[in-house]
């Protein structure tokens, strides 16, 4: 845990120095009001960071999770212009979300199919679902009403409210996962899942619920992103569950399950963020921001694995003397 | 995402083994977009329709790949020509990288023909613009200069930074520049045509720039997201977006005032003259050569440059005087 600690402070450390060598090239961005933007942009990709650290604890992977975002935004903008009150608009796309992931999970535990190829899978088939809603047309601002723009962006102390979402988060499963027996059974399933099974956890109803989370985050984003940018169609998102298994991973979440907090989570998708708004600010050729993006997280990968090796390798050799 | 492509080529095929039992006389015309699902593409699909009815004995395969890559086309062009159809119309992701398999296709006795997005000359046997190229590049800058007697700073936000159409037209804006004095382009940024990237780059030049005075996004999905993005950001009024839209996905920018005017051609009509030309090749009624006129029906005819390239008409502007008329067509 002190490890764990230290690579998350290492981290934030890093993260700063970041936005102090972007400040030396562009004052502008760390003004208090553009930070409060980077990190009201990066929040769709933290929420559904936190739904997919929980998946990768407990030793599944959901890429599901950017279709499932444009398929409950879309949902949510059907029912906006059939004229459905927002609340209901809301709870609904949480439930469909939730469902959505229920699918996962299900195939997961009751089907015993390895949860990469399920959520593959399932990633293609909620994109088709949403091509064979509309035909392929887009959802534009002016079919929306103003109030179903307006939440997201509707601000308080100087945060929009997506923001606001993405701190309740957090906070929320900082708590279920620390505090709570369904949260500590999320590592333990990752951890040992053997052991997890002696301690008396069922490990597939485990991954259930993970799946579950992960895929009521994503209802809430698919909300939060559509709102956001005002336009809902087939490729909202694509590509971007890639974005948030990169998070998880900078963040130090352990991708063998087990190990990771919610705190690295978050800051690897600030990390990513602060890249994705940086580099259109300090004028970098669009040839390199891919790269650029590569390279930071084949770097916190090789971080990674650094820190985590010579603990093995140590009780390997106690042992063989 | 390559399984969804599978998928829809499997679909394609099955669609049109069923239809060739029904209907063996017909000529296939294949109208290839960038992606499918984008709203210019699909109305251009409208037009091939039309004209398809108009001619009798064609039948339109609208296909195309799920997002705008180069690698997806050619996987879809390869079972078109599994399907021998008659005759491709495509609307290029690559230059380049399209050539081999449409080559490919030639061999095989298909008409080729590139229309929107161009192919390299040995990769089709004509290329229908839209437009001139010089017409529309002078268009863009045109749009914003007409709201900046004073001048000022100008962007660009264009699609990805290899697509084929946005490139010529930036050049041919760069070009004319000249014209318009106190029109000072500051940038050019690359959305990729992803709503949420073409948002924050949008943002990006509004926080690098101060003194900006429009945004010039030559394609549909940038204009959309960069008028968003000033919307949100309270500076309608002081930034004008302008550029290549849909007035269908347009008319809420326009109402809001923060795009005052566009401009585009019509897709549908873009979409008929296609299949027009590509039937009046396949059925031998015109030959693609430079000088050669090809007829589009009721487009009138294309007249083929040195290049083989046609242009089909001049790009129309839309404001608040016109969109309300023009957003439910396309």
């Amino acid at each position: 845990m002190k490890l764990l600690r230290q690579r998350e402070t290492l981290l934030a450390l890093v993260i700063l120095a970041s936005i102090a060598v972007i400040a030396t090239r562009f004052p502008a961005f760390v003004t208090p009001h553009n930070l409060a933007n980077v990190f009201n942009d990066t929040s769709p990709l933290i929420l559904l960071a936190i739904g997919q650290m929980i998946v990768i604890l407990t030793k599944c992977i959901d890429l599901s999770v950017a279709a499932n975002l444009a398929l409950t935004g879309m949902v949510a903008a059907l029912m906006n212009g059939a004229g459905v009150p927002l609340p209901l608009i809301l709870l609904t796309v949480v439930a469909l979300g939730a469902v959505l992931g229920a699918v996962n999970g299900l195939l997961v535990w009751k089907v015993g199919i390895p949860s990469i190829v399920v959520t593959l899978g399932t990633m293609t088939i909620y994109r088709g679902v949403i091509f064979l809603m509309t035909d392929g047309k887009w959802v534009n601002a002016h079919e929306m009403t103003d109030a179903f723009k307006a939440l997201p962006r509707h601000v308080i102390l100087g945060l929009p409210v997506m923001g606001w979402v993405a701190i309740a988060m957090i906070l929320i499963f900082a708590v279920v996962l620390t505090r709570t027996a369904l949260g500590r059974a999320f590592y333990a399933v990752g951890g040992n899942p053997h052991a997890a099974v002696y301690a008396g956890i069922d490990v597939g109803r485990t991954q259930f619920w993970a799946f579950v989370i992960s895929g009521a985050l994503a209802g809430l984003t698919g909300y939060l992103w559509v709102a956001r940018y005002a336009v809902a169609y087939v490729d909202v998102a694509g590509g971007f569950e890639l974005d948030v298994v990169a998070a998880c991973v900078i963040g130090g979440i352990a991708i063998a399950g087990g190990a990771g907090s919610i705190w690295g989570a978050l800051l690897g998708a600030l990390f990513l963020g602060v890249i994705k708004n940086a580099l259109p600010v300090v004028g970098i050729s669009p040839f390199w921001q891919m790269a650029i993006s590569g390279t930071a997280i084949v770097l916190a990968v090789a971080f990674n694995a650094a820190q985590s090796r010579p603990k093995g390798r140590i009780i390997l050799r106690e042992a063989s003397q | 995402m390559s399984i969804w492509k599978k998928a829809l080529a499997t679909a394609a095929v099955a669609t049109a083994l069923m239809t060739t039992t029904a209907a063996a006389e017909n000529v296939k015309i294949a109208l290839v977009v960038k992606a499918l699902g984008i709203g210019f593409f699909e109305a251009a699909a409208k037009g091939a329709e039309e004209a398809a009815k108009e001619l009798g004995d064609v039948e339109i395969i609208y296909t195309g790949p799920t997002d705008t890559t180069a690698e997806g086309q050619i996987e879809v062009i390869n079972s078109l020509i599994a399907q021998g159809v008659n005759a491709i119309a495509v609307s290029a992701n690559d230059k380049d990288a399209l050539v081999p398999t449409l080559q490919k296709a030639m061999e095989r006795g298909i008409t080729v023909i590139s229309w929107d997005s161009g192919v390299a000359a040995e990769g089709r046997m004509m290329h229908l613009n839209p437009s001139s190229n010089a017409l529309i590049g002078n268009t863009i800058i045109k749009l914003a200069a007409d709201h900046l007697p004073e001048g000022g700073d100008v962007a660009i936000l264009s699609a990805s930074a290899t697509a084929t159409n946005q490139n010529i037209w930036i050049e041919e804006a760069k070009k004319v520049l000249p014209n318009y004095p106190g029109i000072n382009l500051v940038a050019t940024v690359y959305g990729d045509d992803l709503a949420d990237k073409s948002y924050r780059e949008a943002q990006g030049l509004m926080a690098t720039y101060p003194n900006l005075k429009a945004i010039i996004a030559p394609t549909t999905v940038g204009i959309l997201a960069a008028s968003q993005a000033v919307t949100d950001a309270g500076k309608i009024g002081e930034i004008n977006v302008t550029g290549l839209g849909l007035p269908s996905e347009m008319a809420g920018a326009v109402a809001s005032g923060a795009t005052k005017s566009f401009a585009i051609w019509n897709p549908i009509d873009l979409g008929y003259a296609a299949t027009m030309i590509s039937y009046n090749l396949v059925k031998g009624n015109a030959k693609a050569e430079p000088g050669a006129e090809i007829g589009m029906g009721r487009m009138g005819a294309a007249k083929l440059d040195d290049g083989n390239e046609a242009a089909m008409s001049d790009p129309f502007t839309y404001d608040s005087s016109n969109i309300d008329q023009f957003k439910s067509i396309f």
